[in-house]
């Protein structure tokens, strides 16, 4: 019995004091921060240091650089989710079909970009998108359009970042589908198609009902993710044109390591937290509903199979 | 209706090689402008593919831009975090799965609830604390916060779970301490996910911006991403040159996962879908 606690304590111990150390301390101490002025007076002598309560709170939500972070944020959530999310979706859909050809070469090639770097697939698309030089205004103007100032534009810069991510991204997203896919059960089909269902119908009233727990876990992947954007307008548009593309964690990275406001920084941070963990309480929500639908078995619920347990197992992004 | 058959079946094929294509294209052109002469790249009409190809660029990366520098950087604090996070998650993993002890049920409600909280909230005050152990502007300053990971300990845990007891009693009852019983017999039946961890780790170490821009403040002992965003500051100009910088960024970790992906894909896949 003692030689199993020890056991316990051994294995559990590097991993556990690794994450309170780095992980949980520095996660409570950013709130305690954000309720101090620590600023570069205060790196460098303490006594600096005062507790200003809400104040770093209050000068966030009044200020306008703020809100157009946040705003650009959510437009990359919103416009670039559900896109990066569809076309996952979709290459997943084309790679299962039935008689589909070289499934794994698809499966590795939509991968692929999955597995660059940010910065160095950002210098590649900088280059495509060159107002004067790039292939997609030479293919704009080959058809008589453009040219298109793509990230010189306020209007373009944050569509063309989500270009980007969408292609950098979707492959990811495409596994966990596929995964969900060949999860559902043959039988499913055969009997939708002995009660005269063509394609379409068994997509509609098989496949989507039985994907609903996957697009859940997808999408709250891929918000998650979406929300901490920064490589990509750090290195294609440093947030510029005019702040067009300054998201939440660049002006974090801002305000903490550029002006070394980390009061400031720190209070960014937990606003960014909040929505968060206001974006998971939903999922749940939204999860406990679907899962209250499929148990009664109404309408498209019916041809459900039991929807895999807790999907909780895994978060990369 | 075999006809129509056959025309959903090119119209299907079509469509993925189209998209293929698509995805590629951005791959396959940083490769061919890093191989053209300088200044081919920006000329009308666009070239896809050097007249002349030319090894040129990387030869001024890994000569004068000393390149080979932040390559082993790079590959040092990858190889570093891999190293240890599957070491300490497969450990924390597999006592969460298969040890009983008080607590562990508050434990892991603790972690899950963690899983969703990205590190970038406690960033500033990790520097700060860095910094007092003089670990800021060293690799071990890089390295540490990926050196344990709760998504790296669900991923051991989910599978260590499917391990039967009777398999680690029956190395009890021949007499095998915890530890050993961890070491001989659960850990090599956990293999294909530790290289699914393994991967993962590899690739989130190298790939990553953000934490190695703040760490490091000396230009001398950057990582890849980090000296290319700084190159590209210097030589925007220079298409061909950071193409060529692009490839040599991306290319390492590309060949790890076309080696592994079968193990990579099957344990991030079973990971999401299993409870």
């Amino acid at each position: 019995m003692r030689a199993r606690r020890i056991a316990v304590v051994l294995l559990l111990g590097p991993a556990l004091g690794l994450l309170g150390l780095f992980f949980f301390v520095p996660m409570i101490a950013s709130l305690a921060l954000s309720l101090t002025d620590f600023d570069i007076y205060a790196v460098a002598d303490r006594s600096a240091l005062r507790f200003v309560g809400l104040r770093n709170y209050q000068v966030l939500l009044g200020d306008p650089l703020f809100w157009r972070a946040l705003r650009n944020t959510l437009y990359f959530v919103v416009v670039g989710g559900p896109a990066s999310i569809g076309v996952s979706l979709a290459a997943a859909l084309a790679v299962h079909a039935r008689g589909a050809r070289l499934k794994g070469l698809f499966r590795t090639v939509f991968f692929l970009p999955v597995t660059t770097t940010i910065v160095a697939v950002a210098v590649v698309w900088r280059y495509l998108y060159h107002p004067r030089f790039g292939l997609l205004n030479y293919a704009l103007a080959s058809a008589g359009l453009g040219p298109v100032d793509w990230l010189g534009d306020p209007d373009w810069a944050m569509p063309s970042i989500i270009a980007m991510a969408v292609w950098k991204n979707f492959g990811f997203n495409m596994i966990i589908f596929l995964a969900g896919l060949q999860s559902i059960p043959e039988r499913l089909y055969e009997a939708a198609s002995l009660d005269g269902a063509g394609r379409w119908r068994q997509f509609l009233h098989v496949t989507l009902p039985a994907l609903a727990p996957t697009t859940l876990f997808v999408t709250l992947l891929t918000v998650i993710g979406y929300f901490q954007l920064f490589a990509e307008p750090y290195v294609m548009t440093q947030g510029g044109p005019a702040g067009s593309t300054r998201s939440v964690v660049l002006l974090m990275y801002e305000e903490g390591f550029r002006w070394w406001n980390i009061g400031m920084a720190a209070a960014v941070a937990f606003v960014l937290l909040a929505v968060l963990l206001g974006v998971t309480a939903l999922q749940a929500t939204v999860r406990r509903l679907l899962s209250a639908s499929a148990a009664r078995g109404g309408g498209a619920g019916a041809a459900q199979p039991p929807p895999p347990r807790a999907r909780k197992g895994k978060v990369t992004a | 209706m075999k006809l129509r058959r056959f025309a959903a079946s090119v119209a299907l094929h079509a469509l993925l090689v189209a998209a293929a294509a698509l995805t590629l294209f951005p791959l396959v052109w940083m490769v061919g402008v890093s191989l053209m002469p300088a200044g081919e790249a920006m000329a009308l009409p666009p070239r896809l593919l050097p007249s002349a190809p030319t090894l040129e660029h990387y030869r001024t990366l890994l000569g004068r831009l000393d390149l080979a520098r932040y390559l082993l950087a790079s590959a040092t604090v990858s190889l570093g975090a891999t190293l240890f996070s599957v070491a300490f998650n497969s450990m924390a993993g597999y006592a969460l799965a298969k040890l009983r002890f008080a607590g562990r049920e508050s434990l892991q409600r603790v972690l899950l609830a963690a899983l969703v909280v990205p590190g970038q909230i406690g960033m500033l005050p990790l520097f700060l604390l860095l910094r007092e152990m003089g670990l800021v502007n060293s690799y071990w300053g890089v390295l540490v916060p990926s050196m344990a990971g709760i998504f790296g300990i669900y991923l051991v845990r989910q599978y260590a779970l499917t391990i039967p007891d009777a398999l680690l009693d029956a190395a009890r009852v021949d007499g095998a301490g915890e530890l050993r019983v961890f070491y001989s017999i659960a850990l090599p039946l956990c293999r294909p996910i530790l290289v699914t961890l393994a991967v993962a780790t590899f690739m989130g170490a190298w790939n990553d911006f953000l934490w190695p821009l703040i760490v490091l403040t000396d230009d001398r002992l950057y990582t890849l991403p980090v000296a290319l965003a700084g190159l590209f500051g210097e030589h925007v100009q220079d298409p061909e040159l950071m193409m060529a910088g692009a490839v040599v960024t991306v290319l390492p970790v590309m060949l790890v996962f076309l080696a592994l992906q079968r193990y990579y894909i099957a344990g991030m896949t079973s990971g999401s879908l299993k409870g």
